[in-house]
């Protein structure tokens, strides 16, 4: 069960954008905004506050890649893996830090919560390629030394 | 009034570039030191276009034009008393080419610009977006004037169409054609008018730099576009990855509502327009119209068949009209200069220009802006430089996972909408991936059909299965396990998938594999008979060696092995245990004697 405080923000967030259907992805993006991840609990109680079922409001949730029902590391790792940033070898920076935190396509966060690692698709930031983010800073043109070595850094 | 403007390049590009959050404040105490604080104005300004390895940050200082790259918080004084006091420039750190050509001063002068023609991206990196007002001193907001003073909205759709302009966003259908179709019954029916800033084709960013660099110019094109077919509200749908367009669009909507260029009775007449911004939530295909509103709705991101058409029924099911960033920023222009200035630019069926990402393996990445019609030669070559480290050029992919490689043996093919599909690529929305011989064809048409079968929504089988069977198919090569009926299977496939899937991305999912197949068809059958990836990528085709004749015996390659699969002692020759090796290739990164070698 979660706290009250975070039914009372849930209530904040949907009365500010209005207890409709069409709110309910700008609702549930404010949610995972404020808490990192988008509690189960707090997808069933918007559903009920906007008049959908949960099944519908799960059925959005579910669709959209941003939201994750898990909670996320300290660290939220994303590697590009964009065009320009593929041909200039993303994939070995990635299949460097799967190995460095142990983490996998379907293990994405580390056991103590401090690395989450993702892919993105593209950030736009291709003239830097191959680029990845911690916590949405970018680390432009790396190796998968460099990103070793990052990583090595946040751990402190 | 300022005498000179310091705009230092805050895109990504830039700004991720470590140094660069000292610039500002660095040129801020410089300036005040040298006593120009009331002559030299600093601004953080957006994408210039110059985005290459190694080159930003970049500064830019108008009205001369001058643009320093590389610029390091210890490099600011000497700018300032050099440039700024003394009027020489900094020539170590000016744009190299503005160098080469001598005594050039302004980056116009430039290959990279010379062959440029900027409409779409004309204020970006020019102008302070988050200041309405530069945005107005650049005629700004004067084509809704003139269009809300002068025009019917009839005669504003009759220009559109006049200057033949055709959506940017990837179909290329005529605008003033998709406008008309909305126009009827207005003022009696509730109506939309939707920006597409959903840019999700994987290197393409074209649109954030508008939206980052002249956020306004889309603003003012959307109530242009809403007189035109009567509708007096709009929505922008952002993908959320591009914070920073947000946050400018967010400050340029504001501003707009302030002076009253958003709102009830705009410029005193009868016309209101508001303007809501709306964030993807990562999706890919929500940039499919279809999909794209459904996202609006709050519903899930899928689309629907057409007809109905959006113009007819689209949006919350009522006439809307979907442009995407790009072609609308082309509007102001076009309502100022006239259709027949527009329609002048480019070629007869594909009229004014088209903004390119241009990355990958060549010396300029960055956003260039062309006539159509430029050859593929003239970007890659003149623009974009050429390709880098000795290597030949390969293939350009445009059009993103819908699109299609274009070989050398095409360098020549003029890039417009028709010319593009002629050749089984399409324009898409702009992004040029440039590969050269290190480049392995199948391994990127495997690439793209990995990012579509991610990104199919699910709703329609050929989609949904077809994707997956046809990555299936292409992995089995990548393996050295396909077979020659495999090729035949999937054209088999990718037929079916183009005639029976529900939307864009389906119908055009094999697009990649398709194009590769048909202008690198060797380089699949090599892969397929002789277990050979020319281009020396696909992972289970290759093998690693250590040639006994150039190792010295250093150790670095044994010690770099994540896997110790290399043995050896120290000052005598290694050898690489194939059974262990992981071939990731961190030996040849270490190797200071190119004794390893990939096969």
């Amino acid at each position: 069960m979660l706290d009250k405080s975070y039914y009372d923000k849930t209530d904040e967030i949907i009365a500010e954008h209005g207890a409709r259907h069409a709110s309910l992805i700008p609702i549930i993006q404010d949610i995972q905004a404020q808490y990192r991840y988008l509690p189960l609990e707090l997808l069933s109680y918007v559903a009920k506050k906007i008049g959908i079922t949960e099944a519908k409001a799960y059925s959005v949730a579910t669709f959209y890649e941003n939201f994750s029902f898990e909670p996320k590391g300290k660290y939220v790792i994303k590697v590009c893996d964009g065009t320009a940033c593929h041909v200039r070898g993303s994939t070995p920076i990635l299949e460097r830090l799967y190995s460095e935190l142990g983490l996998s396509q379907e293990k994405k966060t580390t056991d103590d919560m401090m690395f989450t690692l993702e892919t993105v698709s593209c950030l736009g930031a291709c003239g830097l390629a191959p680029v990845m983010t911690v916590n949405d800073k970018v680390y432009p043109a790396m190796t998968p030394d460099a990103a070793a070595a990052l990583i090595r850094e946040l751990r402190g | 009034m300022y005498r000179s403007y310091v705009m230092i390049c805050g895109s990504e590009n830039c700004s991720s570039i470590p140094g660069h959050e000292h610039l500002y404040n660095e040129f801020q105490n410089q300036i005040k030191a040298a006593g120009l604080e009331k002559e030299v104005m600093v601004l953080t300004g957006s994408c210039l276009g110059i985005c290459h390895e190694g080159v930003g940050p970049n500064v830019a200082i108008f009205p001369e034009g001058s643009i320093y790259t590389g610029v390091k918080p210890e490099d600011v004084a000497e700018i300032v008393y050099e440039h700024l006091l003394k009027d020489n420039r900094v020539t170590r750190l000016l744009f190299d080419e503005t160098v080469t050509i001598g005594n050039a001063r302004s980056v116009e002068d430039t290959e990279f610009y010379k062959k440029q023609c900027r409409i779409a991206m004309r204020n970006c990196g020019i102008i302070d977006p988050k200041n309405i007002k530069e945005y107005i001193a650049k005629d700004g907001y004067q084509s809704l004037y003139k269009v809300l003073t002068e025009m019917t909205p009839d005669e504003v759709i009759d220009v559109v169409l006049a200057s033949g302009l055709r959506g940017r966003g990837g179909a290329g259908f005529p605008t003033g054609r998709k406008w008309k179709f909305a126009s009827g019954n207005r003022g009696k029916v509730q109506k939309y008018v939707c920006c597409n800033a959903d840019e999700g084709d994987p290197g393409a960013f074209m649109d954030r730099s508008v939206l980052e660099g002249d956020p306004h110019s889309v603003i003012e094109a959307m109530a242009i576009a809403a007189y035109a077919i009567g509708s007096d509200h709009g929505y922008v749908y952002v993908r959320a990855e591009y914070p920073e367009a947000v946050e400018h669009l967010e400050i340029a909507i504001a501003q707009a509502k302030e002076y009253g260029l958003l709102g009830k009775n705009i410029f005193g007449t009868e016309f209101n327009f508001e303007l809501e911004i709306k964030l993807g939530a990562g999706a890919f295909v929500c940039g499919e119209e279809t999909a794209l509103m459904t996202s609006i709705e709050g519903k899930r991101g899928e689309p629907r068949p057409r007809p109905p058409f959006p113009a007819s029924k689209g949006l919350f099911s009522v006439p809307t009209i979907l442009n995407n960033v790009e072609t609308y920023a082309n509007i102001p222009p076009i309502i100022l200069k006239g259709a027949e200035w527009f329609s002048s630019i480019g070629v007869p069926s594909s009229t004014g220009t088209k903004v390119f990402a241009l990355g990958g393996k060549i010396r300029n990445t960055g956003l260039v802006e062309v006539p159509m019609g430029t050859t593929l030669r003239t970007i890659v070559e003149d623009i974009g430089g050429g390709i880098p480290n000795g290597r030949s050029f390969k293939a350009a992919q445009t059009g993103g996972p819908s699109g299609g490689c274009i070989p050398a043996s095409l360098i020549d093919t003029p890039v417009d909408f028709d010319s593009l599909s002629k050749i089984g690529a399409m324009m898409g929305s702009g992004g040029l991936i440039v590969m050269d011989d290190s480049t392995c064809m199948v391994d990127i048409a495997k690439f793209f059909l990995e990012f579509i079968v991610e990104e199919s929504c699910g709703k329609c089988t050929p989609c949904r299965v077809g994707t997956k069977r046809l990555l299936e198919l292409l992995t089995k090569i990548t393996d050295g396990k396909g077979t020659m009926e495999d090729l035949n299977r999937i054209e088999e496939l990718a037929s079916f998938m183009k005639d029976n899937s529900l939307c864009a991305l389906g119908q055009t999912a094999a697009n990649p594999v398709l194009s590769t197949i048909k202008y690198f068809r060797d380089e699949y059958i090599e892969h397929i008979e002789n277990k050979h990836c020319p281009a020396g990528v696909c992972k289970n085709l290759l093998t690693y060696h250590i040639d006994p004749k150039l190792c010295r015996g250093c150790t670095a390659c044994a010690k770099a092995c994540p896997v110790h699969a290399i043995v050896g002692t120290v000052k005598n020759p290694h050898a690489i245990d194939t059974s262990k090796c992981i071939k990731c290739g961190s030996c040849i990164e270490k190797c200071r004697f190119g004794a390893i070698e990939r096969k």
